[in-house]
């Protein structure tokens, strides 16, 4: 507000800095909304999305988070021994203190010559912990870190968000733009504080300002920080061949790509939320995987996160030539999500602990 | 007794003003009403208002208000009816000219609901119907003009897209309102496929909670400034009424008995016969209620009421081009539903029709008004008769 949209507002490295290695990670699991509908509404009602993804019995952040960073390293080729920082984005971190990022650290083979910490910004804390590796690398401190955001998303059952709340993520190897397969052109962040959703402490399940969380806040920071990206950058929304935008449901990215003025082929490659749910700091992040999926040499592409609290982050890139030869290095996001068991609502509680015997 | 006329008329878009606190929506309302009158200071306050104290923690109204727009001191306080708090704030001004005790009055409708969400304002509107005995069976507003709705469809033998035409004709006409929550006209095909929310209601026949604010400045005609710019509007009738709060108790439930009797008063008040007036705003917070208003005022026998909603070889009669043009801003389904402020919106848009003031739904030679606010399901009903003076 009342900022120039110059380019001073954006976040640039004095160094250059890409993305030297990508992945994702979606569990297997997929609860249809129709089975939502059918446990609390007599099925009756519009359905946000079409099925969201379910992490098994033995997986949580920290697991599906090592899944994406392995990903990321054969993508790029470095060894994990090179890394000094490993960087945790999620708001279902496995332990209240403990970090997950140790963990993951230590399962990549990163330690013990790193910095680890967790981040929490609810949906964005997954662009947070990549702009935080975009400065360490790019002012010198260190030649790759990896972030990650990830999340097993909580729904209070028969809540709108229980339709939603889905599991997955992605990890970013960020290093030197000369060893990247997509390079960072600039960042820019928006923030203010609005409290549109929330988790207590010791609370089990999220609460939310219903409307609220829509136009004062979800569309409110993406277009402002998305308009600001394209005015402090001189760029238009034709100079972008992908975009992709937070997505906690099926309309929203898409509502609020139109009102920034992307069409419906530039989003349509990273919206992936029908089918794996809203994958929270995982959400804009997994569709960014899916796009350098697709990508050619030269593509520019346009991402704007967006947390709860509230917050988004704007990011763009342009793909280098790298791409060609790390892409087929990991499994594919698609590969992910085509790799589907679809379960029913008493599997989904079973495997996500909404029955309690004590 | 003194003619009372509308000197000024303010109002805010009605919506979700998550950014706007209860106090600064009603300035805005305020300033623009005393703009709009000239710049006449009040001597009185009267706010309309139906949960402030649940909602955004705050009673005493009368005080805070008049601070809030530079008016301290002057004597203010709260009317309260339910959804008819608006109407009993104006009714209170128009009192308060009317005796020649005062001779500015400030009357402001102002509704807060979005200081919370969910269920906590859905017990907060439970509080408008009768604590003991319905409110704590869990009956709420919605499911109130559901029971009624149902009887009235078996009672009548009325199909049950009978009610469409009032839904229809309100989002036709907030289609041109500038401070109208929905502005987009819906389709019959639209009102068929709507989820229901209390069978048989469904989500077109309820108006939608929302924020907003009205103002109006009350004075006698020699207290206007020099070159006072608007054609002028009087209030000809006034009348409040109450019924049973509870619905059990009611001999005949589809029968608004203080609506009849406030229309009755207020246009024996008035000197006129109900069929003479040019535009009807009533409560239209659900369909039933507009339907059963209709008969309340004579315009419609028991029964008929759906009638005039019919769109067949012409216009609705309810509709802009009809005989009897009822919501010409959008109504409460339109406009959008502010609780207490609801009856000063009403006074607000009806003078805007009789100074000619209402852009594209300005209904020609419009002369002579009446509103109606309800509480509950007419347990207040609250009438004015407005009429263009010359």
């Amino acid at each position: 507000m009342n900022q120039p949209s110059d380019e001073s507002i954006l976040l640039k490295p004095t160094r250059r800095v890409g993305i030297a290695g990508y992945g994702a990670y979606v569990p297997r699991y997929r609860l249809p909304a129709s089975e939502v509908a059918r446990i609390w509404t007599d099925g009756q009602g519009g359905l946000p999305i079409k099925e969201k993804s379910v992490p098994g019995l033995d997986e949580d952040v920290a697991t599906m988070s090592i899944e994406a960073a392995r990903n990321a390293l054969n993508r790029a080729g470095v060894s994990p021994t090179q890394i000094r920082a490993v960087w945790v984005g999620s708001e279902s971190h496995p332990y209240a203190v403990k970090p997950t990022s140790t963990l993951v650290a230590e399962a990549i083979g990163a330690v013990p010559n790193v910095q680890a910490a967790d981040w929490q910004f609810a949906c964005k804390a997954g662009t947070e912990a990549m702009v935080a590796a975009i400065g360490f690398v790019g002012s010198g401190m260190a030649n790759y870190a990896m972030a990650i955001g990830m999340d097993t998303a909580q729904g209070r059952p028969g809540d709108a968000l229980e339709y939603t709340a889905g599991a997955g993520g992605a990890a970013f190897l960020l290093g030197p733009a000369d060893d990247s397969l997509a390079v960072i052109d600039a960042t820019y962040s928006y923030v203010t504080d609005t409290p549109d959703f929330w988790r207590r402490a010791y609370a089990r399940y999220p609460e939310h300002g219903q409307r609220f969380t829509g136009e004062p806040a979800y569309f409110k920071h993406i277009t402002e920080a998305g308009q600001a990206m394209l005015d402090a950058t001189g760029t238009t929304p034709q100079d972008y061949r992908f975009a992709v935008f937070h997505q906690p449901n099926t309309k929203f990215p898409q509502r609020v790509a139109e009102m920034l003025g992307f069409k419906k082929e530039q989003i349509a490659t990273g919206l992936l939320v029908p089918v794996i749910g809203n994958t929270y700091a995982g959400a804009a992040i997994i569709g960014l995987t899916a796009i350098l999926d697709a990508a050619d040499p030269g593509d520019r592409i346009f991402m704007v996160s967006f947390g709860s609290g509230a917050g988004s982050d704007a990011i763009v890139l342009t793909v280098t030539d790298a791409i060609q030869l790390r892409r087929d290095r990991a499994p594919r996001t698609q590969d992910y999500i085509a790799r589907r068991t679809p379960i029913d609502y008493a599997t989904y509680a079973r495997y996500r602990g909404k029955i309690t015997m004590k | 007794m003194p003619e009372v006329v509308i000197a000024g008329i303010g109002q805010t878009p009605v919506e979700e003003h998550w950014d706007k606190s209860l106090r600064e929506l009603a300035f805005a309302a305020i300033e623009a009403a005393t703009l709009d009158a000239g710049g006449l200071r009040p001597q009185a306050l009267f706010v309309g208002n139906m949960l402030a104290p649940q909602l955004s923690q705050q009673a005493h109204l009368g005080a805070l208000l008049a601070d809030f727009a530079g008016l301290t001191g002057i004597e203010a306080y709260t009317l309260e009816a339910g959804g008819a708090s608006g109407g009993a704030a104006l009714r209170a001004g128009y009192m308060a000219i009317a005796s020649g005790l005062v001779d500015l009055a400030l009357v402001v409708g102002i509704e807060k609901n979005s200081d919370q969400i969910g269920a906590s304002v859905d017990a907060a509107l439970a509080t408008n119907a009768d604590g003991d005995y319905e409110a704590i069976q869990g009956l709420t507003p919605n499911a109130q003009a559901a029971l009624l709705m149902r009887r009235y469809l078996y009672d009548h033998a009325v199909p049950r897209e009978a009610f469409a035409g009032f839904p229809l004709v309100a989002h036709a006409n907030g289609a041109n309102n500038p401070n109208a929550m929905f502005r987009r006209a819906i389709s019959l095909e639209a009102y068929n496929r709507a989820g229901l929310v209390s069978e048989p209601l469904n989500m077109f026949d309820i108006a939608p909670n929302a924020d907003g604010a009205a103002a109006l400045i009350l004075t006698r005609r020699a207290l206007l400034p020099p070159g006072y710019p608007h054609r002028l509007v009087h209030i000809a009738g006034s009348s409040m009424a109450t019924d049973t709060l509870a619905l059990h108790d009611r001999a005949d439930l589809l029968v608004f008995e203080a609506a009849r009797i406030s229309v009755e008063r207020a246009c024996l008040k008035a000197r006129i016969n109900p069929l003479q007036v040019d535009l009807f705003e009533l409560c239209d917070g659900y369909s039933i209620y507009a339907a059963l208003s209709l008969e309340a005022a004579g315009f419609a026998g028991r029964g008929g009421g759906w009638e005039l909603a019919q769109n067949g070889a012409s216009p609705a009669e309810i509709s802009l081009a009809g005989s009897l043009p009822i919501s010409t801003m959008g109504g409460m389904k339109a406009r959008g539903n502010p609780g207490g402020a609801t009856g000063v919106y009403q006074a607000v848009e009806a003078a805007m029709q009789l100074r000619g003031e209402a852009g594209a739904n300005q209904i020609a030679g419009a002369r002579r008004a009446l509103i109606q606010c309800l509480g509950g399901p007419a347990s207040s009903a609250v009438t004015h008769v407005l009429e263009a003076l010359d």
